[in-house]
């Protein structure tokens, strides 16, 4: 087996649900400036939701084909994510939205905390296993291993992004948002309903974010209430690396970010003689971040800092 | 029956008493400036008219009370404002600027014929209409930003200061463009520091100092007014 394409093929299925989550927080930052720390916990609720759901699904029509299980559990956690983030907002954050930039942004970090310890009370401590329903069909591709549910996640994202893409470009909700994103006075100006493009941004960033929950769950077969923090962290990484604030750059930081890890994570063992093993993957998203924060503050695709200033 | 009625508008910000209780109108079909010096409350009151600073006081458009509601509401009822350094949308292009002004509007064919006005009045917009606006001259950008607020039809478009950091060339087409726009019926309030300018093109004016109005009355004749000459004129 080749380890390079395999490690390649890994690293752009986690790099597809990594962009996902940071399309979230690019779009967020975007518009108010503010990094989002609760986007982990939402995707976290998300999948969570999902797999409540799916559980049930699946214990009462145990014939009905895992996708359309999976399917279900999606449908019900979407708009219970979107209406979390719209309360988020609407609650935590937009009294705030004339106060000092670190306020809501310590708020955040709150909101955070909270969602965390509210899905530890519903949920319990212990890890959610999502049940064995999806097919588990695997190809041979240039001597590495893909499974369906890696082809379907990859294809997926991809969808979603051009989606999102398309939206932003070319409807009057996008152009709104990108409107707002750079000067909200002169949004309102044009009879924008600048609180409503808003939250807007915040359901949109939710409802992608259950999706990214339900793909990372079902793709490490598993759902914890702790699992926002990392996948929140690696997804703002990401949204750093490709230029924060820029949607295009999320996408492309998030691949990136994805291949990065796994490639290190299947090198590591060589690179230090075995002294580190592939457990230590975690540590590459925040060398990245590092890296970026120290040569390129504005990321791959982002701005000159100055000029959003 | 005045469009813009104003009585005893008042702003502050914190302590500061930015407008101290103003009085004006303005008729419809009418070409009204407020002048006066920097700091004299001016652009507080264009900024005041829109919600974006909250005031004090009557605020009476087409008869209906402006206060207290949000800007995009007012917007809504036909109000549009050109802000003071124009605020185009530098990463959305010509074309998108001129959209975003038209946002409040649903009639597709109106909007496309106003566009084409649009780049009949600004052949210049036309030739750059896949530009960023960023990329625009400061003259350019204030066409673009006048040319989007035509866009969205209003009743009453209010300019706030638009020929400042302009070459004196690039004034004189901007206020060529104002006066025709004011010939075709738009009935506009014009901020100016630029006294001489505002005057020459306005049928009324207000003289505003330290946040309160302190002459009005026919543009020719604040022309003349030795007070004017002396103090804005450069006499």
């Amino acid at each position: 087996m080749d380890i390079f394409t395999q490690q390649l093929v890994n690293g752009l299925v986690l790099g597809s649900i990594y962009a996902l989550v940071a399309l979230g927080y690019t779009m967020v930052y975007g518009i108010l400036e503010l990094i989002n720390f609760a986007h982990g916990e939402v995707t976290m609720i998300g999948a969570m939701v999902a797999l409540s759901v799916i559980g049930v699904l699946a214990g009462v029509a145990p014939d009905l084909p895992g996708v359309l299980v999976v399917l279900g559990g999606i449908l019900v956690a979407i708009p219970a994510c979107m209406l979390l983030a719209f309360g988020i907002e609407k609650i935590a954050y937009r009294p705030l939205r004339k106060a000092p930039r670190l306020a809501p942004l310590i708020t955040a970090i709150g909101v955070s905390i909270i969602l965390q310890n509210l899905a530890m009370l519903i949920w319990g401590r212990q890890y959610v296993s999502f049940p064995e329903i999806l097919p588990t069909t695997k190809f041979e591709f240039l001597g590495a291993h893909i499974s369906l549910l890696q082809i379907a996640i990859v294809v997926l994202a991809l969808t979603i992004m051009a989606g999102l893409w398309l939206l932003v470009e070319k409807t009057r909700l996008g152009r709104a948002m990108r409107a707002t994103a750079q000067s909200r006075e002169v949004a309102e100006l044009m009879g924008v309903n600048v609180d409503r493009v808003i939250s807007a941004t915040f359901i949109i960033g939710a409802a992608i974010a259950v999706i990214a929950g339900v793909m990372v769950s079902a793709y490490y077969g598993l759902a914890h209430y702790y699992m926002g923090f990392m996948l929140g962290l690696k997804a703002f990484s990401a949204a750093v690396l490709g230029g924060i604030g820029n949607i295009a750059g999320a996408m492309l930081g998030g691949l990136l970010l994805g291949v990065i890890e796994a490639l290190g994570a299947g090198y590591i063992g060589d690179i230090t003689g075995g002294f580190l093993g592939s457990h230590y993957q975690d540590v590459f998203a925040f060398f990245v971040l590092i890296g970026v924060l120290v040569f390129r503050p504005s990321g791959l695709l982002g701005e000159r800092v100055a000029n959003r200033a | 029956m005045s469009l813009l009625m104003a009585q005893g508008i008042k702003i502050s910000y914190g302590g500061i008493h930015a407008v101290r209780g103003i009085d004006f109108e303005v008729a419809k079909g009418e070409l009204v400036c407020l002048i006066g010096a920097n700091g004299a409350g001016k652009s507080s009151t264009l900024k005041g008219l829109l919600g974006l600073v909250s005031h004090s006081g009557d605020l009476r458009f087409n008869g209906e009370r402006l206060t207290g509601l949000a800007t995009h509401a007012i917007v809504a009822r036909g109000l549009a404002l050109v802000p003071e350094g124009r605020g185009i949308f530098g990463r959305l292009t010509v074309a998108e600027n001129l959209d975003m002004g038209a946002y409040l509007r649903r009639d597709r064919d109106g909007i496309k014929a106003d566009r084409t006005r649009a780049y009949e009045l600004f052949p210049r917009l036309a030739e750059r209409n896949k530009q960023l606006a960023g990329t625009l001259s400061g003259g350019e950008q204030q066409m673009l930003a006048i040319a989007r607020a035509l866009m969205g039809r209003p009743s009453l478009l209010l300019l706030d200061e638009p020929s400042m950091g302009l070459a004196p060339l690039m004034v004189r087409k901007i206020y060529e463009t104002i006066a025709r726009i004011a010939q075709e019926g738009v009935t506009l309030l014009v901020v100016e520091q630029n006294a001489h300018l505002a005057l020459q093109i306005s049928q009324r004016a207000y003289v505003m100092e330290s946040g309160v109005i302190r002459l009005s009355g026919p543009s020719h004749a604040l022309a003349r007014d030795p007070q004017i000459r002396a103090a804005y004129l450069g006499d």
